[in-house]
């Protein structure tokens, strides 16, 4: 089935929860709203002919401009070899998408990684904690507007030139060699006048 | 502060709450587990990953296009060909230019031996965590001459950064046929596959009783739960998921070529179990190199860059690019907004994902096992965490 096909289907299931498709530039996609997500997911799980059991990918875009984070489902049919992409818009402010972890496991740790890197909340996810940051990392680092924080616990993310350092370390050495080093010798005396030549033997 | 992964364990019975990792030889990386373990047996194991983080991703949307390829090969090191190809297909799709068929060819060829390198090394560090210490020693030794065949090729032995948008850097060198060709006689054996490395190893290792019994039936990852946690690759092939990109979404040259897809059959006890996933990737060996003879016999002439403008520029869309990578399925999700910088560069990973079923097939296993499930998994530490 093509993208178009499982979007009309979806479309009869659920009528003004799916958006249109989008123009088919390279991979189509369809907006879905946010409550309705789970319903449609496992509709594409479970509806014979569809069967999207593999939740390729899922992960977020940001878009500040338009104040929306983008949560994108990248689906696919082992059986049916077709595929279809997904998205939710959820309020940059506050985002909240349900969790689709009960339909796809696959999800767990992706939605956990999109909760950590753009601070999504999955409602209805059984872990929802960070996955690669520290659980007390400040701030969400895929979004456009985050700011590095400049270090956790004292650990430091950034760090002068090794070439400044190494300068120092070289002055410091330099002045120590020369406190330690023997004042130079006084100026030696003038030179004795050099001894006459001997007179060349007499012949 | 409390940490989080501490309300995944700890019942409050007696149960003995245990770091496996996050320098554990036989972790593959640095990976950390806390093990809840009543004597060998564990309660549960849950993974605490990100160590490795280095936000690559982020990275991607300050780099130029062409100038994200080096940091692709620092997201799966051990087969850098595939992040790289991987990245390179999915710009290529956003500025609709296709590779020249010589760049397609010398990207299926050097993909293969990296996979054969990717798998030795796999398939050798299982050997290592399970106790036999010899086969590693064995695979390197190959691996090595794998890298150095393709270091002729682009220079470098492990981050290869090779493929460009739209081609590949470097055209193959004088003489650089003939010797892998003469190689690849050594690795499989070409007409007397009885005298090869791969029969070799084979009487090794993998038909090694001790080994058999050790693997068969462990960790087993039954079809759908295989599935749907989202296992690719030779970990979903394990589990008797007949599935390749390579084959069923063919990509690149992959339609020129005739090869098996090996799936696991349960051969030392049930299907989906961790010798399945070890013996799918011995086979698959086989076959890649079956693919590489295939693609410097047919490979065509002419140019290995496709005409690609001074400033990559692709107009505002996005775009999802698969290829299959020595650890399964690796997905690259690249949005344009129209400007010379990736508005977002996404890498899905089958490490990531593998991952995620550790914490559900935990329960009841003995901790010796779980060594050989995330031995079976293939998982690499910088493909986790990125």
């Amino acid at each position: 089935m093509t993208p178009t096909e499982i979007h009309e289907k979806l479309k009869a299931r659920f009528g003004e929860a799916v958006g249109p498709l989008s123009e088919p530039k390279i991979d189509p996609f369809a907006v879905v709203k946010g409550e309705a997500v789970v319903e449609v997911a496992r509709f594409l799980r479970d509806e014979p002919g569809l069967e999207l059991d593999f939740c390729e990918d899922l992960t977020a875009v940001d878009w500040p401009k338009r104040g929306v984070i983008e949560v994108v489902y990248h689906l696919f049919s082992y059986r049916h070899r077709h595929g279809v992409v997904l998205k939710v818009e959820a309020d940059r402010a506050a985002p909240k998408v349900p969790s689709v972890e009960g339909v796809w496991k696959a999800a767990n740790w992706m939605e956990r990684e999109v909760y950590d890197l753009f601070g999504v909340e999955f409602p209805g996810h059984p872990d929802l904690r960070r996955v690669l940051l520290p659980d007390d990392w400040e701030g969400h680092p895929l979004r456009k507007d985050y700011v590095e924080a400049g270090g956790w616990h004292g650990i430091g993310n950034v760090r002068e030139s090794p070439l400044v350092e190494l300068r120092r370390l070289d002055e410091v050495a330099m002045a120590a060699a020369a406190k330690n080093r023997p004042p130079p010798p006084p100026p030696p005396a003038p030179a004795a006048p050099a001894p006459a030549a001997p007179a060349a033997p007499k012949a | 502060m409390e940490k989080l992964i501490l309300r995944r364990v700890g019942s409050g019975g007696d149960e003995m709450l245990l770091n496996f990792g996050p320098q554990h030889p036989s972790t593959h990386g640095v990976i950390n587990f806390l093990v809840e373990t009543d004597g060998e047996v564990m309660k549960k194991a849950v993974p605490d990953v990100g160590y490795l983080h280095r936000s690559i991703e982020k990275i991607g949307e300050g780099t130029g296009y062409p100038g994200f390829m080096p940091y692709t090969d620092r997201i799966d090191y051990v087969a850098a060909m595939f992040a790289n190809e991987g990245y390179a297909l999915a710009v290529e799709k956003l500025l609709k230019l296709e590779a020249p068929p010589r760049a397609q060819y010398l990207r299926a060829a050097s993909g293969e031996l990296c996979r054969i390198a990717s798998h030795l090394v796999s398939v050798g560090t299982m050997a290592t965590d399970i106790g036999a210490t010899t086969p590693l020693v064995h695979a390197l030794r190959e691996r090595e001459r794998i890298n150095d065949l393709i270091e002729e090729l682009c220079g470098a032995r492990l981050t290869y950064n090779y493929h460009r948008i739209g081609g590949v850097a470097f055209d193959a060198p004088t003489g650089w046929r003939e010797k892998v060709l003469a190689y690849l006689d050594h690795f499989d054996g070409g007409d007397t596959p009885a005298r090869s490395f791969i029969t070799e190893f084979d009487r090794l290792i993998t038909y090694n009783e001790i080994y058999m019994k050790r693997l068969g039936s462990v960790a087993v990852i039954p079809r759908e739960k295989a599935i749907g946690y989202g296992l690719v690759g030779p970990n979903l092939r394990g589990s008797g998921v007949d599935w390749d990109v390579r084959r069923d979404v063919p990509y690149g040259a992959y339609r020129d070529f005739k090869y098996d897809v090996p799936v696991g059959k349960g051969m030392a006890g049930t299907v989906g179990d961790a010798f399945d996933r070890y013996y799918v990737r011995i086979l698959e060996m086989r076959e890649s190199a079956r693919i590489v003879r295939q693609a410097l016999e047919k490979l065509p002439e002419g140019e290995y860059m496709a005409k690609v403008p001074r400033r990559i520029k692709p107009e505002a869309g996005e775009a999802l690019a698969r290829v299959e990578s020595a650890r399964g399925e690796m997905a690259y999700y690249v949005v344009s907004d129209g400007t010379d910088k990736a508005y977002r560069v996404r890498a899905r990973t089958g490490s990531f994902l593998a991952m995620g079923i550790i914490e559900d097939l935990s329960p009841g296993m003995m901790i010796a096992d779980l060594v050989a499930l995330v031995a079976s998994l293939d998982v690499v530490a910088p493909e986790i965490d990125r």
